[in-house]
């Protein structure tokens, strides 16, 4: 590594790698590319993902079976749902918790056994 | 000219690994494969290879480090024995799947219980089912030759495997033979840079490894592994054959000894292809009958055709294995053999024998022994008992 870290970071391996990184880039799939349709010739090896940040593509929210509703009238922002998320899912801005991010939140309810107000009631499903 | 010296097993690993300056070495000790890094340490003293080691807490971390090192973009290499690679199953696994090209240098040890520090296979034949090329040697020569070929199988484009050099503990790895080397530059040539063409220090192109796979993926993958490991046939054998036109030294999937007329056949993998060799050569001598032995190399992938065809005429086949495997049907190689010949629909007798379990001793007289049974058997083709063994001491 020592020995390489130098190259690899500027020009890649540079004895031995054939055209720019974006050459042999632009052959590459992207996570569009690979869905639960793709049969397996198409599947990386190793899995690789020839892309950053694709984790914010993937939603645990997907993975509730019920989900936890804001009922907005009756909240009063003293914000005793935000901390106890295990998925950091009730978003804060200006002091006044907002919207559920669906995206993320796995329908566990503690948001809603926590709330002094009635504010949040879970309801059966996504 | 090649070198003419004088090498322990571990020393012969370790001179191969000086010769081919990989860049991460982190490694755990364990007897006996203690010395290739100890060895490796010295050289990096010494100001002869510029590898960083890195000194880890376990195998588990040894492998982990492996690992992150290769997927970094780097050539890694480590070594363990027996239960340290125990320690290191659930990277195994992650190596294979990741499709690093890892090499690791295994010092075949019993696993524990009862604790001891004798060869047998019991850790690699554990670790069959990982995903890794697995290669053995009879001699330190064998190993010396295995381990300057791992890196060009692994690497290659069509595999990108990890590979598991194995040789035995203690009759290998601290025997010392005569043994020829190849110049430093030769190996070097021979062995190449390694390229990844796609690695995670690449800032030019950013990229994951591994990530969370479910059911939608894991079959899939796994099938592409399996797609490797089929490459890997063909590979192993170039290799092989470019080794050929640097050394002279011939290597495939087996060693075929006086197969061509044989009658009676053991099929064993590792050093104690040495003592059969021997017990062949007597029999020969003394009786006229006509045995033979087929020595494995490669056992991962499993060279079932091969294999099959060269067994499938022969009257009657021992296999030895060196591990148990607890199925009470037999040893790893012996179920794998007799499904390789049951595919070509052979008529040869098969048995299966264990030998050598945590380092018991294995004679001349023991093989000649075997011969004499599977004469027996050809004959009367009554297997008395399919799972058998030498050595063991018995009421």
């Amino acid at each position: 590594m020592k020995k390489h870290a130098k190259d690899m970071r500027t020009a890649g391996h540079k004895e031995c790698v054939k055209g720019t990184a974006q050459e042999r880039n632009s052959n590459q799939m992207k996570s569009k590319d690979i869905h639960e349709k793709s049969p397996w010739q198409d599947i990386t090896e190793g899995n690789q993902i020839y892309e950053p940040a694709t984790s914010r593509g993937f939603h645990t929210g997907e993975w509730r079976v019920s989900t936890p509703v804001y009922k907005e009238e009756k909240c009063r922002q003293c914000l005793l749902c935000v901390p106890v998320c295990p998925d950091s899912s009730i978003p804060v801005s200006e002091g006044k918790r907002r919207e559920f991010d669906y995206d993320h939140c796995k329908g566990c309810g503690i948001c809603a056994k926590v709330c002094p107000f009635g504010a949040i009631e879970m309801k059966e499903g996504k | 000219m090649a070198i003419r010296e004088r090498l322990s097993g571990n020393e012969a690993v370790a001179y191969a690994i000086r010769q081919i300056n990989p860049d991460v070495m982190p490694a755990f000790p364990i007897t006996p494969s203690t010395e290739i890094p100890q060895y490796v340490a010295n050289y990096i003293a010494n100001g002869k290879v510029d590898t960083e080691f890195i000194h880890v807490e376990s195998e588990h971390s040894a492998m982990s480090a492996a690992i992150g090192a290769c997927a970094a973009g780097a050539r890694a290499v480590t070594a363990t024995s027996s239960c340290g690679m125990a320690l290191m199953w659930e990277e195994l696994y992650v190596a294979a799947s990741d499709r690093l090209p890892i090499v690791l240098a295994l010092v075949n040890r019993a696993l524990s219980g009862p604790i001891n520090i004798n060869a047998d296979h019991s850790d690699s034949m554990g670790a069959r089912d990982t995903g890794w090329i697995q290669i053995y040697a009879e001699s330190n020569q064998e190993v010396y030759d295995n381990f300057l070929q791992a890196y060009p199988i692994a690497e290659h484009e069509a595999v990108h495997l990890p590979v598991m050099i194995c040789q035995d503990g203690f009759i290998t790895s601290h025997g010392v033979e005569n043994i020829l080397l190849a110049e430093d530059d030769r190996v070097k040539e021979f062995v190449g840079e390694y390229c990844p063409a796609h690695y995670l220090l690449n800032e030019k192109e950013p990229m994951a490894l591994g990530p969370y796979a479910v059911s939608n993926y894991y079959m899939e993958t796994k099938r592409g592994q399996r797609e490797a490991m089929e490459n890997a046939r063909q590979v192993i054998l170039e290799v092989a054959e470019r080794f050929e036109k640097m050394t002279g030294r011939k290597y495939g999937f087996f060693e075929e000894y006086r197969m061509e007329d044989a009658e009676y056949v053991i099929v064993i993998i590792g050093s104690a292809a040495g003592t059969c060799r021997a017990a062949v050569d007597r029999i020969r001598e003394v009786s006229g009958k006509k045995a033979g032995l087929l020595k494995i190399r490669v056992f991962r992938p499993f060279p079932e055709k091969e294999l099959a065809e060269a067994l499938k005429d022969k009257k009657a086949v021992a296999v030895l294995d060196r591990s148990e495997m607890f199925s009470a049907t037999g040893g790893p190689l012996g179920t794998e053999v007799r499904s390789a010949l049951y595919g070509v629909k052979s008529q040869a007798e098969v048995v299966n024998y264990f030998y050598g379990l945590g380092g018991r001793d294995i004679t001349v007289e023991d093989f000649e022994e075997v011969y004499v049974k599977l004469e027996e058997l050809a004959q009367t083709r009554v297997v008395k008992d399919m799972y058998a063994y030498i050595g063991l001491r018995e009421k």
